[in-house]
């Protein structure tokens, strides 16, 4: 009887770690030119390479500069944050000429790799080490603030009751971006609207995301923005339950709920990494810097999704907006200091 | 002010019934003397499963049902290593936490494409809400009972019925005879085995309809990072609640009560730093077991595993 058990224990055991291992896998190598090919690979966060945010997008873009520049890619997936270390170490051994780390939690141990290895090439997301910024390696940052404020423009002209809500995740910098771009979209839109302002503290909690735009909601909000990961699934519930819009955040969230969420406000990780493949095909690397892309670059944008519930006629104007933020025409402010600057020049 | 504490309990109860079905599961798990602190594992299995079974079936019912027996396998696999061989109940615990999100994710590959999160269902495929319209709009119990779920209901139901077999039948009795003293259970012809086995997999079960609570009442798909911890609140609202279903289920709602505050009071623009505010649940949790609760004590037996005297 024991035996069995035994043995019953043992093979679930070997099963769910042969399972679990299964996750790690290198992309297959293609078109191997006469030259040596540029090897490229990337770190995930903890989120996986099937996040269907950041960590996806990165992979997408190095699949598609595998796919049209002929350079090598490949990934590591980290399950804890304890393995961006050795995922970094393992991507050194294996020789590649340029490694990203997937996410602003790896700063620190990018950077640490970085000054071990100073031969080898590095690039982070999310991250700008500014000044200190080692020559071998690239910080990569969005302008989360323009396509924030594009999102906010529509939530201003499409409110009814001009009453609008945002729900941030934690209240830091790359936040700060998403709410105060949107805050001026708003206005830009409707100087009279009310913007009700929440964070959840957290990036996970989504009873806590549906519970603060409930309360939007109660109050009179139609539209509520968050920029808030999984606290985020809370809120496009809350707008599905009371049949009122959300705003999406990263990628287009229209498929969480398709009849209620307006439009998102995209990041596009993918379009930087291709670019910086791009430049060291063509022997560029700028080591030392920070790189920003914006709307101008197609770094952020909004889902192709927003035209299935906005009218043309907003959609007009929003095209005429994003060209002004291209052209410089409009500013869109990135942190407090900045939204009240703007409110000055803007709100007459 | 009266709409905006109706909005509170309807958060509170919003909150809380995901922990009271865990919390639940807990105390019938550690009252038969087996510690279960893999519920959060079970949640996440369960939750998974859930959002699955209802993504494809498109059936409620039959998802949480999924939901609670992927719960119930995994509390299995806690009893056959805690029970039939003695295992380190925590060891077995923390296992078990590791591998219901393994599990999840290997099998959200499998059933999504790749993907690590399971796609939305519809609304109408969603559990029913059972009061929603009755109520006039504005109306006090419109705001609490707006948009809640069946499984609101159950959660109550179970914490009565689970109460009452702990406490008027002869299982319940068992049940708590084996997690108090083993051997003298044993020695008035109580299986000890099968009333742990049981106790350990309805413990699982309880967890798994907390998981599928969040995945197909709360929101309606299954991310990685969804139940977050909610399994270590439900143990610690177990023991709160002093091992007890009624116990436990008043820890459950003072915890979601303190989030319905926190988002309550987080609308005001007030000189508290967010992070503060955030904080109140497990503060005003800690104050509580401290100045009200006293001392709670576990059932004598809970984590020792039971062997049979083995004849000289």
């Amino acid at each position: 009887m024991k035996k069995s058990f035994i043995i019953i224990m043992m093979l679930t055991l070997m099963l769910t770690l042969l399972l679990v291992g299964c996750g790690k896998k290198a992309a297959p190598a293609q078109k191997t030119d006469s030259v040596k090919p540029i090897k490229i690979a990337l770190v995930t966060d903890v989120g996986g390479v099937n996040d269907q945010s950041f960590n996806q997008s990165a992979w997408e873009g190095l699949s598609r500069a595998q796919k049209d520049l002929g350079i090598k890619a490949s990934y590591i997936e980290s399950k804890q944050d304890a393995d961006y270390m050795p995922n970094l170490e393992t991507l050194y051994d294996s020789k590649n000429d340029l490694i990203w780390g997937i996410g602003f939690k790896m700063a620190d141990r990018v950077l640490e790799a970085a000054k071990q290895n100073p031969n080898q090439k590095y690039a982070i997301i999310d991250f700008s080490y500014g000044d200190k910024t080692p020559s071998n390696v690239i910080g990569v940052l969005f302008k989360e603030q323009e396509a924030s404020f594009l999102v906010g423009y529509i939530a201003g002209k499409m409110s009814k009751t001009g009453k609008i809500g945002f729900v941030g995740g934690m209240d830091v910098p790359v936040i700060h971006r998403f709410q105060y771009g949107f805050d001026a979209g708003v206005l830009y839109a409707n100087p009279k609207a009310k913007i009700y302002e929440q964070y959840a503290e957290s990036f996970t909690d989504a009873a806590k995301g549906k519970a603060i735009a409930n309360q939007m909601y109660k109050n009179g909000a139609d539209i509520v923005f968050h920029a808030a990961g999984g606290v985020g699934d809370g809120v496009i519930e809350a707008a599905k339950e009371k049949n009122l819009w959300a705003i999406g955040v990263d990628r287009d969230q229209s498929d969480l709920a398709p009849n209620n969420v307006l439009t998102s406000a995209m990041k596009r990780v993918d379009n930087a990494i291709y670019d910086v493949a791009k430049k060291m095909k063509n022997g560029e690397f700028d080591g030392g810097k920070t790189l920003t892309y914006g709307l101008k670059d197609g770094g952020v944008d909004i889902a192709p999704t927003t035209k299935k519930h906005v009218p043309q006629s907003i959609l007009d104007e929003v095209s005429k907006i994003k060209a002004d933020i291209i052209s410089g025409k409009i500013t869109t402010p990135s942190s407090k200091d900045a939204f009240n600057k703007w409110k000055k020049n803007y709100l007459k | 002010m009266l709409n905006n504490i109706a909005l509170i309990i309807g958060v509170t109860l919003m909150y809380s019934t995901p922990l009271i079905f865990t919390a639940l599961g807990g105390v019938v798990s550690e009252k038969s003397g087996v510690v279960n602190i893999g519920l959060e594992g079970m949640m996440v299995i369960g939750a998974f499963i859930a959002a699955t079974v209802g993504y494809y079936s498109g059936n409620p019912w039959l998802a949480f049902l999924a939901g609670g027996l992927a719960g119930a396998f995994f509390g299995l696999l806690h009893a056959i290593a805690s029970v039939s061989f003695s295992a380190d109940q925590v060891v077995s615990g923390i296992a078990i936490n590791f591998l219901g999100p393994g599990v999840a994710l290997f099998l959200s590959r499998i059933f999504f494409n790749g993907a690590t999160m399971t796609k939305s269902i519809d609304l109408d495929n969603k559990m029913p809400r059972l009061l929603n319209g009755i109520f006039h709009k504005d109306s006090f119990l419109y705001y609490i009972l707006d948009n809640q779920y069946a499984t609101t209901y159950i959660a109550f139901i179970l914490v009565f019925v689970i109460w009452y077999i702990l406490k008027k039948t002869v299982l319940g009795l068992r049940l708590k005879a084996v997690g108090e003293h083993p051997a003298a259970a044993d020695t008035l012809g109580i299986n000890v085995f099968k009333i742990r086995y049981l106790a350990v997999i309805t413990s699982g079960f309880l967890a798994g309809l907390g998981g599928a609570t969040l995945s197909i009442s709360v929101v309606s798909n299954f991310r990685p990072t969804l139940v977050s911890g909610q399994g270590f609140i439900a143990l610690a609202a177990m023991i709160f609640g002093k091992w007890k279903p009624v116990g436990a289920m008043l820890a459950c709602l003072l915890f979601g009560l303190a989030q319905g505050l926190v988002v309550f009071l987080g609308q005001f623009q007030i000189q508290i730093p967010s992070q503060f505010l955030n904080m109140l649940p497990y503060i005003l949790t800690l104050i509580v077991l401290v100045a009200f609760v006293g001392k709670s004590v576990a059932p004598l037996a809970d984590g020792i595993p039971y062997e049979k005297e083995q004849k000289h």
